[in-house]
This record gives structure tokens, sequence and C-alpha cells, in this order.
């Protein structure tokens, strides 16, 4: 993609280099924190599966049962119950689920209980590393023939064989990437569900199973289509960590994962979040799952054409965070949207120029192209032409990842027939404008260039205000999203926890040792 | 005196109608007669299926025109909307507050139960409104309060009567399997409880909520779709300054 901005590269540099330094504190409180979600996560990746009676996963049994050994890590005692007891790992799942409690057994050989602990570590991220293999020879042996940009499409029936249905029904029409949605609040349970279920509203819940059902389906229509169909689902919300654990187990390709959205828009505690979000994306990393970002909330809870700058600073925000838990940047999603108010003059111009803004300060990371929502009314004629619009901006743009619009956004979650219509519309569109972003100069001086320039400028003197007053102050504040969310409040504060120098997790030593973190 | 109308197409009494829809059958020609007999199986006179395409192997999608007969009569029809007068413009509002209340409104607003959906309430709410109708926040004899979203009846309560407010609004976005029936017949409930129903005026507002709804479960209005923040206003001070209450 030829670049048409006339971007400042001191300028883009300069705001790099602050996202950097408002990011380094927060990076030193996470290294000295752990939390009961990535506590877990680190059990689920040494095999802690299953629930007792009542539904209560493993992973929470076990880590609730060691709430006061947190501090030294939760991965020695969970090998050391196999060691001391001789059981296999699904026995001693099943012992926990009918009620034995990891903390009652002493540490008997400290040296064996680590030695087992290496070896399960091992052995849950040879599964990734084995998942992530598969993932990359079936991507080569499909190659050119996913959509570019890749087209999203989200299924949310609540069940999650009638959502198989419907992803395959989307993945036919020509849909390269399937999303889960959750259900409501699920990103507010503080455990992950276990087994297939097929009761949700407005969405179906993550589980373990669920995953594992779209992951066989997805590569049975791959094979029939001759396509790898990616899927995804969302990690923001109590169990980041864990979620981020079981997409890496399933072999998901894309999760939801962004540094601040659980904080402003779940009410998230923002300690708890930047902890959980960090693990979460070591997994990822190592997983080679592409995190998409939500800079798209920015735009829906506030006004699309003023807080434009908020989007960039946001995104340079998340690729900080995302360096620091070592994701490449053709891993970074990083999220906008196309929400101006369609009564602005010239609103299609402002859009377009933000998004090659995005893609020439991203130029090696996919971006995240989110559809308009704000102004669906219901009119869906109305909608089908915005949606067009907003193909056309993601196909000259050079966007990475095309989440479709749906004529009956605001109206119900899609049918079958509003997802053929998104991809048919999305494809001609894509088809007729090809080359077109190649095949075009913007004017130097004109409306598009101007635009982004400015947006830069206010990222920029945002940046510099989220400086002086600290990222943490700055959320407490209401500087993001027009909401302001205190230090200590929020939910699973209470799952937060600060390492003891004895801190041990063979998941995360291992992890940080094959990754590049920057 | 009866007026009866009927769809319109590009004549008078025409009755044309379109429709899109699905079935679960393997695309054909006998997914378009089955198609075609449904439409006129379901009363209307004259059926053309103007498009057909497979959505899978087992699933057709259809784009089909029709004629009806049928008709209403438009002058006995009664709209299902409390906002169904006029609304006040919001320079209006704040002057009725001023002569026939006195002081301000006190307006809270919230999300309730698990839904995180605010794009409703902040439209109502939020300083900036919605399609360039300012929001409550705006409107000098009004003191707003957005609670945001995932906000527990009881919490929501507690703060209506600390801020003493004369009316509570109630955003309900996700309504997939009716899950915001149960949470809202709750909310009446808990207000019932503490003898304090009649205390606030109480509105649910959302894009399938309608007046109707809103009556069955026991609140005082409903505002569906396209509602702004100066509908839901000119209810609520209407209503405080009616001598009834």
């Amino acid at each position: 993609m030829r670049e048409k901005l006339g971007l400042s590269k001191e300028k883009i540099a300069a705001a790099r280099s602050l996202a950097g330094a408002i990011c380094a504190p927060v990076l030193s409180f996470i290294d000295g924190h752990t939390s009961a979600a990535v506590e877990r996560a680190t059990l689920r990746l040494m095999g802690a599966d299953g629930a007792d009676r009542e539904g209560v996963p493993v992973p929470n049994l076990a880590v609730d049962a060691l709430r006061d050994r947190l501090p030294g890590g939760a991965a020695l005692w969970y090998a050391n119950a196999l060691v001391a007891t001789g059981s296999s790992v699904g026995e001693l799942n099943r012992k926990i689920s009918e009620g034995f409690d990891l903390s009652r057994l002493p540490l008997a050989d400290a040296a064996a209980a680590r030695a087992k602990a290496e070896e399960l570590a091992a052995s849950g991220l040879g599964r990734v590393a084995a998942n992530r293999a598969a993932r990359e020879k079936k991507l080569a042996d499909f190659a050119g023939a996913n959509g570019d940009p890749l087209l999203y499409l989200i299924v949310a029936t609540g069940n999650i064989f009638e959502d198989v249905k419907q992803a395959r029904s989307a993945a036919r029409r020509g849909a390269d990437v399937i999303a889960v949605i959750r259900t409501t609040a699920q990103s507010l349970l503080d455990y992950v569900p276990y087994g297939a279920t097929t009761e949700g509203f407005g969405g179906t819940y993550a589980t373990q199973e669920n995953f594992r059902i779209m992951r066989a389906a997805l590569d049975e229509v791959g094979e029939e289509e001759k396509r790898y169909i990616r899927l995804t689902n969302y990690a923001s919300g109590l169990c980041m960590p864990e979620i981020a654990a079981m997409g890496a187990l399933e072999r998901l390709d894309m999760i939801l994962n962004d540094s601040m959205y659980g904080i402003l828009f779940r009410d998230i505690n923002m300690y708890r979040t930047f902890v959980d979000q960090r693990f979460s994306r070591m997994i990822n990393a190592y997983a080679g799952i592409v995190i998409n970002t939500g800079e798209d909330n920015y735009l829906t809870t506030s006004d699309a054409f003023d807080k434009a700058y908020t989007v960039l600073a946001s995104q340079f925000l998340n690729e900080r965070f995302a360096y620091a838990a070592g994701l490449e940047p053709w891993q970074m999603g990083l999220g906008h949207a196309y929400e101006m108010d369609p009564s602005i003059p010239d609103s299609f111009l402002y859009e377009f120029a933000q998004a090659q803004m995005a893609r020439e300060i991203f130029p090696d990371h996919p971006l995240k192209y989110m559809p308009p929502t704000k102004y669906m009314s219901g009119d869906i004629f109305a909608g089908l032409t915005m949606d067009t619009l907003f193909n056309f901006v993601s196909k000259a743009t050079g966007q990475g990842i095309h989440l479709l619009g749906m004529l009956t956004e605001a109206i119900h979650t899609p049918f079958m027939m509003d997802r053929a219509i998104a991809v048919d519309d999305a494809r001609y569109v894509m088809r007729a404008m090809a080359s077109f972003g190649d095949d075009i100069e913007f004017r130097r001086d004109g409306i598009m260039v101007r635009r982004a320039r400015d947006v830069l400028d206010r990222t920029l003197g945002f940046l510099r205000e989220l400086e002086g007053t600290g990222l943490m102050d700055a959320i407490a504040a209401g500087m993001f999203a027009d909401v302001a969310r205190p230090k200590d409040g929020g939910k699973g504060l209470d799952g937060l926890v600060e390492k003891d120098p004895s801190y041990w997790n063979p998941v995360e030593r291992r992890l940080a040792a094959a990754l590049p973190i920057r | 005196m009866a007026r009866i109308v009927r769809p319109y197409g590009d004549t008078l009494d025409d009755g044309k109608v379109q429709l899109s829809f699905t079935l679960p059958v393997p695309s054909g020609a006998r997914a378009l007669e089955a198609a075609r007999e449904l439409v006129l199986g379901w009363g209307f006179r004259e059926c053309e299926i103007a498009h057909s395409a497979p959505l899978d192997d087992e699933f057709t999608f259809f784009v089909a025109y029709a004629k009806t007969e049928r008709g209403i009569d438009f002058d006995a029809v009664t709209a299902d909307s409390g906002d169904a007068e006029k609304p006040m413009a919001m320079d209006d509002i704040n002057d009725f507050i001023r002569e026939r209340i006195g002081r301000k409104v006190v307006i809270v607003g919230a999300c309730t139960g698990f839904d995180a959906h605010t794009v409703g309430i902040d439209a109502i709410m939020n300083m900036k409104g919605c399609n360039h109708h300012y929001g409550l926040e705006r409107y000098p004899m009004v003191e707003a309060h957005n609670l945001g979203a995932q906000v527990p009846n009881e919490r929501l309560i507690e703060f209506a009567r600390k801020v003493r407010a004369d009316a509570i609004l109630i955003s309900q976005v996700v309504t997939q399997k009716d899950v915001h029936l149960e949470n809202l017949a709750r909310f009446v409930e808990l207000l019932e409880a503490a003898g304090e129903r009649g205390r606030f005026i109480c509105v649910v507002g959302g894009p399938r909520v309608s007046n109707k709804m809103a009556a069955q479960l026991g609140f005082d209005a409903g505002f569906g779709r396209g509602t702004y923040a100066e509908d839901v206003a000119t209810y609520i001070v209407k209503k405080l300054a009616a001598p009834a209450r």
C-alpha cells in the first residue's frame, strides 16, 4: 500500500515513545502481581479441567483452595498433589471435583513437584505449539483462498449446535472468520462454564467444549471449501487468561483481547484487567493467535468525529502492551470503526482518511475494521447503503479483518439471510474496488490529508496529557470514553494477588523464554 | 366515518407488499413453488418470487412481491405509545418546569440487569444526546443522573431515593428470548414491596419496548425506537405537573 497522507514520521515516532512512557509504570505494576484468573489459566495449561456437580470448574476449585498460597503461584501445589498422591492428571481433576482440597497436602518433595509441574507445562504448551503448526500447515495448503480483507461474521444463537449450522452456511457463502459472540454478561463471571451449552442470551457461552465443537465444524467445512476458516472468541472480562488458554488448546485463530476494554466498558477493576491482559496476551502470542482490540467502542459511546484521536491513542497503547506480551505486529488486529454521523457532510472522506491513517501508521498490523452500528436505525435499506460505503473504505485502504455490517443491525441478531446479503455486498464491492487503493493519490492539502494530520496532532496532545497524568489516574479521571473508573472500584479486585519473591510459574517462564517480549 | 387504507405500491389500493424470508429447503423449482404457495397461504392474492438463492445446501432465500386486499380503518386506530402527543422542544420544557414545577426535576437513568448496552440510555441522557437531539444532562432545569450499564435494580432504587428522584428511566437493549421482562417485573415488585411505587414516575425504553408492554409490567410509560430526550422529558414534566398525582 503506497502512502498517501504524508504523515510526519517524527510525530508517529513521538507518539510511540509517549506510549512507551505511559505504559512503563503499568508494566512494572503488572510484573509484581498475579491474579486468580492467571493462576487458573496456568493450571488449565497444565491439565486442570472438569467441574463439580454444581458446575464449579476444577481450576476454580483448585485456585480457591490455594487462595492463601497464590503469592507463590498455584502450579507447584497442583503438581505437589500429583506427586504426593501418585494420581494421574485425570484422576486428580476428578478428586478435586469431588471435594479434595489441594491445600491440605504439605509440600512433600519440592524438587519432584517442580519437575512434575515443568513436565505438565511442557506438555500443555506442546499441544498449543502443535495447534499452531497445524494452523500454519492448513494456511499454507489453502494459500490465497481467503478474502483480502478477511470477511468476519458473527454467530449468536445461544445454542452451539445452532451456531454450527449458521457458521457453516456463512463459511460456504464466503466468510473467512467466524466469531461466536458470548452470552450477555459472561465477561462478568469469574469462572468459565463447563461443557457444551444450548442456552444463552444474545450469544453462546464460551466453553472449551463449545470451542472444540465449532473448531471441528469449521475444519470440516474448510476442507470442503478449500479455505481455512478462522475461529474467534472473546477474552475480555474476568476470565481473560483462561479464555486465551482454552483458545490456545482448541486452536482458535483470533481472540478479542483489549488491554483496557474491560475496565472502561465492563467496569472490571483496572489492576486486575492490566495483570490479566498481559498473561492472556502472552498465551495468544505463543499460540500464534491474532488479537483484536476494541477501539470501536470509543466511537459508539462518544462522538466518532470529535473523538477519533482517542482511537489512535488507544491503538498506540494497545500496541505497546502487545509488544510487552511478546505479540508480533502481524498478530495485532488493532481496532477502529466506521461510526460517523451520516448527516455530516464529507463524512465518507473523514472515514476514508482515518482508515488510511491507521493503515499507514500500523503498516504491518492486520487492523480490525468495524462496521456502522450507532446510526443503524432499523431502516434496512439505508443500513445496506452505509455498509456498502464501509466496505468500499475497507478495501480501498487495505484493512486486514473486515467485520461485516448487517442491514438488520439494531433489530435482531443476524438471520441467515442477513449474513448472505452482507457477504454478497462486500464481495461485490471488493471485487469492483480491487485496485482502487493503489490507483489513487490524495490531494496534498485536501480534506483527507488535513483530517489525518489533525487526528494525529490531537492524538499527540492527548498522549502528552496522559503521560503527565499517568494512565491509571487518567482512567480514574474519565479521560477515556467519558467514563471514570476508580482504581479500587469495579469487579474482580479481590482476585488480584501481589507476588511473593518465591512466586513460581513454569508456564509463564516458558512463555517468557520463547517470546520476543519488548 | 371509516377510512380504509391498504398498502401502496404505485397506485392507490393496489395492496402491494414486499417480503423476504428463508425456507429450510434446498433451492430449485420445488422451493420456488413452495415459497409462492406459502405466501398465498398467508392470505395474499398474488405472489411473484422476484429472487431466490441458496444460502446453504438446505436453505433458500426468497424475495417476494405480493398483493393484499385486506385494509384497515385508519380512523379507528389509536397509537400504542407514551409519546403519542407531540413533544415540546428543549427550551419549552425548561420553561414549563420553571413555571409549573418551580424546581429542578430529578431524573435517574440506568441500563439494568446484565444488559451492558448503554447506547439507549446515553442517547436520552448524555449531554450530547443523539441525532442532534440534546440529552437530559443539557437541560438546565433537569438534574440528570446516568448510572450506566449493568446496574442492579436494588442499587438503582437506592440511588433514586438518595437523590430524591422524580422519575426513573430504565433502558433495555438486549431482549433476546425476553430476558429483560423478568428483570423489569422484578424492579416494579421491589418498589411495590417498599411501598414506593407511587413515589417515582417509572419509564422503560429500548428498541423493542412498547407502551403497552410497559403498562403490563407496571411502568408508567414505555418508549420504543426513535425516541429522543424531549419525548421522555415532555411525558415526565406533564405527568409531574398534572394535578391527579
